[in-house]
């Protein structure tokens, strides 16, 4: 399953490392990144594939949120379906 | 792929601008429950629906989780209880409502719509003992809504039915006077009833449905609110098309949420209700678009026309984004779960005759309003009358949701909490409708040629 994965927080060094080890630790597979940094503040939109992930969906998401929290990082996993339905026909 | 913009749109939408899923409804027939001994028959609703309904909400909480989008109710609807209970040999139908709301409980859902009865031409014993029995099964059941509709284009309005259903929400509200008359708030007098609404409390299954459905009702003021906050001082072209692609994306949400839910439950997809319905929240308001558009106060002239456009644009957006559209479909206009349309009728702008003129052409009616406590039955019945016609004559859903609050008069605040709001108590016109409404009778369907 496609979802798509967005960090939003505080610039530092190593937050795509983080992202990126909590990702593979969970056997999900990072399919493209996009970043940018606005005013000291770190965006990150990634296209990830869960298919392989142990977790259930769900609680891959709650995983994320919680571990985000932890290294002050708001970190949301969405199914990419919601933005096809909404952007693409 | 996605561009970055699109993925942060569809975020703010949700996390700013209040974009959720209203409700995910299931409705449940229960005729199948028809027995002549009463307990059997409340025993049978039961089972039914907690066996029917049972993984409504873990699965709703599910796709929320996955999807990241708010589904805010997850609600049942059932058959029409006057029809379901017309078979059982009692003159007591507040159990079937005691029934209901244990049910409700159960599945964990929030309310429970179809204490209803279906009387737009007649009235069967059935249908009186419903009627009868509404007051106290509002008050003494946490979940149960009830609707009655009373009049449609092709049968024209049971005026008898208008007259029981100002006394029977004279009833309720005093039957709930600790809680300012929340019972009314439950009860809604329907004119051209849809059977396939999502919304409560005006919820029920119809008979033309199937043994269980999934509807589901997506909002969205906030979203088109922010849109149309783009668009300043362009034509009215722009923003009928700006609400329009607003709308479309909000439905597909719907629609893409409705699917997973239907395959999920194993059960058939309805239809998605596209509807703009707000809640008290900052930004989440109806009120607040028709002011965008240029209005000072919603409420003043001009807001008819802001709405007329707004209910439509919506409409033509949405079904568009949907393989089945139904229920209520349009804007809601329910004073007390508006944030602007309180800070509207609170500053005496928006008042009960301009409400009326907007239910004209929008979804729905007078929803959601406080009046005195001293407003007599006839004068309800009166107000149920006038929008029954309204619905009559231009074929269209109308309904009156109306609070006639104990101990209130004009000034005061009815608090109904949560996303219900709070009402300010507006005031009504004082002439008596006694000698209109002790006729009785029914007043005939309209004539649709020669249409003026």
């Amino acid at each position: 399953m496609r979802a798509i994965v967005t960090v939003v927080g505080q610039d530092r060094v190593g937050i795509i490392a983080d992202v990126c080890s909590l990702l593979a630790n969970n056997k999900v597979n990072v399919l493209d990144i996009s970043q940018t940094v606005l005013q000291e503040y770190f965006t990150m939109i990634m296209l990830v594939d869960t298919a392989g992930a142990e977790l259930p969906f769900a609680e891959l998401v709650k995983y994320l949120r919680e571990e985000g929290e932890k290294i002050g990082l708001s970190i949301h996993v969405q199914r990419e379906d919601i933005f096809n339905a909404m952007h693409r026909i | 792929m996605l561009t970055g913009s699109e993925i942060q749109q569809t975020l703010r939408m949700i996390d700013q601008q209040h974009l959720d899923i209203r409700t995910i409804t299931m409705g449940i027939s229960l005729l199948s429950c028809a027995d002549p001994n009463p307990e059997v028959c409340c025993r049978k609703i039961y089972d039914k629906i907690c066996r029917k309904a049972e993984r409504l909400v873990p699965t709703g909480e599910q796709i929320e989780a996955e999807f990241g989008i708010p589904i805010v109710n997850k609600r049942i609807s059932v058959t029409p209880i006057a029809l379901v209970a017309a078979g059982c040999e009692t003159e007591d139908y507040v159990p079937f409502a005691a029934a209901l709301d244990q049910a409700a409980k159960t599945c964990g859902v929030n309310f429970i719509g179809g204490y209803s009865a279906l009387v737009q031409k007649g009235l069967t014993e059935a249908d009186k003992k419903l009627m009868r029995a509404i007051p106290e099964a509002l008050a003494t059941t946490d979940f149960v809504c009830s609707s009655v509709n009373v009049g449609s284009t092709r049968a024209g309005i049971n005026m008898d039915a208008v007259r029981t259903m100002g006394e029977v929400v004279k009833k309720t509200a005093l039957r709930t006077a600790d809680t300012d008359g929340f019972g009314c708030a439950k009860l809604v007098i329907f004119c051209n009833a849809v059977e396939d609404n999502p919304f409560m409390a005006g919820a029920f299954h119809g008979v033309g449905e199937a043994e269980s459905v999934i509807n589901v009702g997506v909002s969205g003021p906030g979203v088109v609110y922010h849109a149309l906050q783009s668009v300043k001082g362009q034509p009215f072209d722009v923003v009928a098309e700006t609400v329009k692609k607003t709308a479309f994306r909000i439905t597909r949400m719907g629609q893409l949420v409705a699917r997973e839910a239907s395959t999920r439950l194993d059960t058939p997809f309805g239809i998605v209700d596209l509807s703009l319905a707000p809640t008290p929240a900052i930004g989440d308001s109806v009120a607040r678009i028709l002011e965008e558009m240029g209005l000072e106060v919603c409420g003043t002239h001009g807001t008819t026309a802001a709405l007329a456009l707004l209910n439509d644009a919506v409409k033509k957006g949405g079904v568009m984004a949907s393989s089945h559209v139904g229920g209520l479909s349009g804007a809601f206009i329910p004073v007390s779960e508006d944030e602007g349309m309180i800070a509207a009728a609170r500053a005496g702008a928006l008042t009960l005759d301009k409400l009326e003129a907007m239910t004209c052409v929008c979804s729905v009616g007078l929803d959601m309003i406080a009046v005195p406590g001293d407003t007599t039955a006839a004068t309800i019945s009166a107000i149920i009358a006038d929008e029954a016609a309204i619905g009559m004559v231009n074929n269209k859903t109308t309904a009156v949701r109306i609070i006639p609050a104990p101990g209130k008069s004009v000034g005061d605040t009815v608090e109904m909490g949560g996303l219900l709001g709070s009402a300010p108590v507006m005031p009504v016109h004082t002439g008596s409708a006694e000698d209109f409404i002790a006729r009785g009778g029914r007043i005939p369907a309209p004539l649709h040629s020669l249409r003026n």
